[in-house]
């Protein structure tokens, strides 16, 4: 295991991507994510790869879907209103199967949207921000440590699936520093390389014995998109069995369960601290990813002694209604939040929290 | 008895889909004879997105990529990244590169990418059924400007060659027509150069084709050629619009 | 070892970043469960800067602080914005070089110290972070002494700036 090194979330996102076997980048400023397109800029054309500062984040994700479809793998972040404009290439990547890794580090919204912490793109992360049918998984990290061996695995799982993975994140998770490991590099794919590694890229048809790559994202009759979209969710289906991951702390006794992701999460879980010094036992569910839901969670919940399930969010209201679905009516679930950018302290989440408890009695 | 005209080796024996008259196969023909003169065939990357040039790669034998509408210049960076030797290109309507595309062709462009855009300029939306174009012409008539397009309303057409000439990284583009099998000759000339300027990696390259859309234009296919003639052609002059690789030659003999 | 919060506050300049990262890098290398955030966004451009450095033995659950155990002002709109989030026995360490006022509150433990004077005295004015990180270690030693004079001599002074180790040295020590 190599020595702990110290990061800020966005250089060791773009650090993990390279390490990860990313070698194509593609980004446009936004803050707060800004490091990533600075660090991959300066160390991506040093260490076998490449980086396109591209004219705007529409051009971006179709350069790295360019560069995936031609079986590079290929790394992609930006923030909130920039991922909304990458929505187009990302339907398109899923329907012609061409694999990315896109990180959102997050603003708040809606509109330009503040650059402090938030996790409104919930909904536009899970539920898939584009047109049509297709399904997106999103992985939810804590620490910058968590978010490292998530992209690792991430560019693992883009192109065993062949679909886009993202990470959902938020612009304090890219400021902050913590002590992390990185994980041993990956193999970079070379030209010369793809046409074995991967038949399927473009990469003309002489180093394929004459087998003619088309990466179609068209489909104009019916019937074969109706096929198309039935193949990718048969991938979807599998993935739902295999990627759904969360954490639980003290679930067993307690009274309050709160279910919170990424910076929440740590929140809520020194808000736990405090309710315990107060005698009241709460535990946490924490999902690691947000597509698949980990809905199986819920069946981990203590219903002798627990009297309230708390969606914690940093947005209005939206995975509530995936912790609804987990709970299945089985408890009341609540909300806790705070939106526009605004962190609650945790002081604020135990009152909140309590009057909650003291609501129901 | 000798054939004088074969199938090409380079186009898949599949009925066309595009309308009678329509020039997009001659288009594709000049594109794939140049690479198989080059032995470039099978080495060759395409990118075609939407606009009646997404269905492409169902004519020409090469791997292609369908891509979003207007994006393609953006794909194609991505893919020339991946493949620094090979031959790249786009294929594009004028819907698709010189309206929602601006910006990617324009950027591609200023930034030297080392592929070809094949620019189609029939001065009309074929695919979406004859809406105007940025390029459809003063007067002309389509289905978003029934009474004829006015400079009041829309502006004035964009002559595309001429602006991407003005570009600093654009190495070579010229503009041809498909009308008479004499501009065709000087087409697959100014193909075969765009692909060796290509591969000289000096900068981008362009070639606007004045094509024919009878189907929208509601003329028949010989109306069409004449159309391309007698209304086109003086609106969008015929010609290199920018050659560094002559400018060089200029530059050593001087 | 308990958990310890710092909250560090100053003028853009003021090697109020540097303050935290020498601390959160001296408790990694004591394998130290440690997290630095700085203050990011429109505030950046306003001239002032600030980072919330957590200190602790068992994973640091929160990086962002409510109160601070310890705060640490290097110029007197810091002082103003500031002076309430230090939690009630807390250390609040007072650039007096620059700040006139006196702090409000009774309930907290105040240190001050010069420390733009210390480091103009010893010949190097850059080095007020310095000595004002000395302050705080040294009153409350966070971190061990070693630690710091590794990250200094590792991480902060290292290439061209090697030669500026031995004044800051000194200048860790002035307080």
């Amino acid at each position: 295991m190599s020595e702990k090194v110290l990061m800020k979330g966005n250089e060791a996102f773009g650090e993990a991507a390279i390490l990860s076997g990313c070698n194509f980048y593609f980004g446009y400023p936004i803050t707060p994510q800004s490091e990533i397109p600075e660090y991959l800029s300066r160390e991506l054309p040093k260490r076998g790869g490449c980086f396109i500062q591209a004219e705007s984040e529409l051009a971006a994700i179709n350069m790295a879907y360019g560069a995936a479809a031609a079986g590079g793998n290929a790394f992609i972040s930006s923030s909130a209103p920039g991922i909304a404009l990458m929505q187009e290439g990302l339907s398109f990547m899923c329907c012609a199967e061409v694999p990315v890794v896109v990180l959102n580090v997050s603003r708040c919204g809606p509109g330009i949207g503040g650059i402090q912490p938030g996790q409104a793109d919930y909904i536009q992360a899970t539920r898939g921000g584009g047109n049509g049918d297709y399904k997106i998984p999103v992985f939810a990290p804590s620490t910058i440590q968590e978010a490292i061996d998530m992209i690792y695995e991430a560019t693992y799982l883009a192109n065993k699936w062949r679909n886009p993975m993202m990470l959902l994140t938020d612009g304090m998770m890219g400021q902050m520093m913590e002590p992390v490991v990185l994980p041993e590099p990956r193999k970079l794919l070379t030209s010369e390389e793809i046409p074995q590694a991967k038949p399927w890229a473009l990469s003309g048809f002489d180093h394929k014995n004459g087998q003619r790559s088309l990466i179609r994202a068209l489909h104009m009759q019916p019937t074969d998109l109706e096929i198309q979209v039935e193949k990718i969710f048969t991938k979807y289906d599998a993935m739902e069995k295999e990627l759904p991951a969360y954490a639980a702390e003290g679930l067993e006794g307690a009274e309050i369960v709160f279910v919170a992701f990424g910076l929440m999460s740590r929140l809520v879980r020194e808000a736990i601290e405090m309710l315990a010094e107060e005698g009241i036992k709460a535990g946490l569910i924490r999902p690691k990813t947000l597509w698949p839901y980990p809905y199986a969670a819920f069946d981990e919940l203590d219903f002798n002694s627990t009297k309230v399930v708390i969606s914690t969010e940093l947005s209005k209201g939206q995975m509530i209604e995936d912790v609804r679905l987990g709970v299945e009516g089985r408890l009341p679930v609540e909300l806790i939040y705070r939106t526009g950018g605004v962190v609650p302290t945790t002081p604020e989440v135990v009152e909140r929290a309590k009057k909650i408890l003291e609501g129901l009695k | 008895m000798k054939p004088v005209f074969t199938y090409s080796e380079g186009m898949e024996r599949v009925e066309t889909s595009y309308c009678p008259g329509c020039t997009h196969g001659i288009a594709h023909r000049l594109i794939v004879e140049t690479l198989i003169e080059n032995g470039e065939l099978g080495n060759a990357i395409g990118v075609c997105p939407i606009g009646c040039s997404v269905q492409a790669h169902k004519f020409m034998h090469v791997d292609m990529c369908e891509a979003a509408h207007g994006r393609a210049p953006a794909v194609a960076s991505g893919i020339r990244r991946v493949h620094p030797d090979k031959p790249v290109f786009t294929y594009q309507g004028d819907g698709d590169l010189a309206s929602i595309g601006m910006g990617e062709i324009i950027h591609a462009a200023s930034r030297g990418e080392r592929f070809t855009t094949f620019f189609i300029n029939n001065g009309i939306y074929g695919m979406t059924g004859g809406q105007m174009a940025p390029t459809t012409l003063i007067g002309q008539r389509s289905t978003t400007s029934q009474d004829g397009r006015t400079v009041e309303a829309n502006g004035m057409p964009i002559r595309v060659a001429e602006l991407i000439a003005a570009v600093d990284g654009a190495a070579y583009v010229e503009r041809v027509a498909l009308d008479s099998p004499a501009h065709i000759r000087q087409a697959k000339r100014a193909v075969q150069k765009a692909f060796a300027v290509q591969k000289m990696g000096v900068g981008f390259t362009m070639i606007e084709f004045i094509s024919s859309c009878p189907t929208n234009w509601g003329l028949s296919p010989v109306e069409a050629l004449g159309w391309i003639k007698e209304k086109m052609i003086p609106y969008y002059p015929l010609g290199v619009k920018k050659d560094i690789t002559a400018q060089n030659v200029q530059e050593e003999e001087a | 070892m308990a958990t310890h919060k710092l909250f560090a506050a100053g003028y853009g300049g003021q090697g109020v970043l540097m303050i935290g990262q020498i601390i959160t890098y001296a408790a990694m290398k004591e394998d130290k469960e440690v997290t630095f955030l700085p203050s990011y966004g429109p505030e950046m451009r306003g001239g002032t800067a600030n980072c919330t450095v957590i200190v602790s033995d068992k994973q640091v659950a929160c990086p962002m602080i409510y109160e601070a155990d310890i705060l640490t002002v290097m110029n007197p709109p810091s002082l103003t914005k500031y002076e309430s989030m230090l939690k009630p026995g807390g250390v609040l360490f007072v650039n007096a070089s620059l700040i006139d006022l006196k702090p409000t509150r009774s309930d907290i433990q105040v240190v001050n110290v010069a420390a733009n004077d210390i480091a103009a005295e010893l010949g190097n004015a850059r080095s007020a972070n310095i000595v004002m990180l000395g302050a705080i270690n040294r009153t409350l030693h966070l971190v061990e002494e070693e630690s710091i004079k590794y990250v200094l001599q590792n991480k902060v002074f290292t290439g061209r700036k090697a030669d500026l180790f031995d004044i800051n040295w000194k200048a860790y020590h002035a307080y």
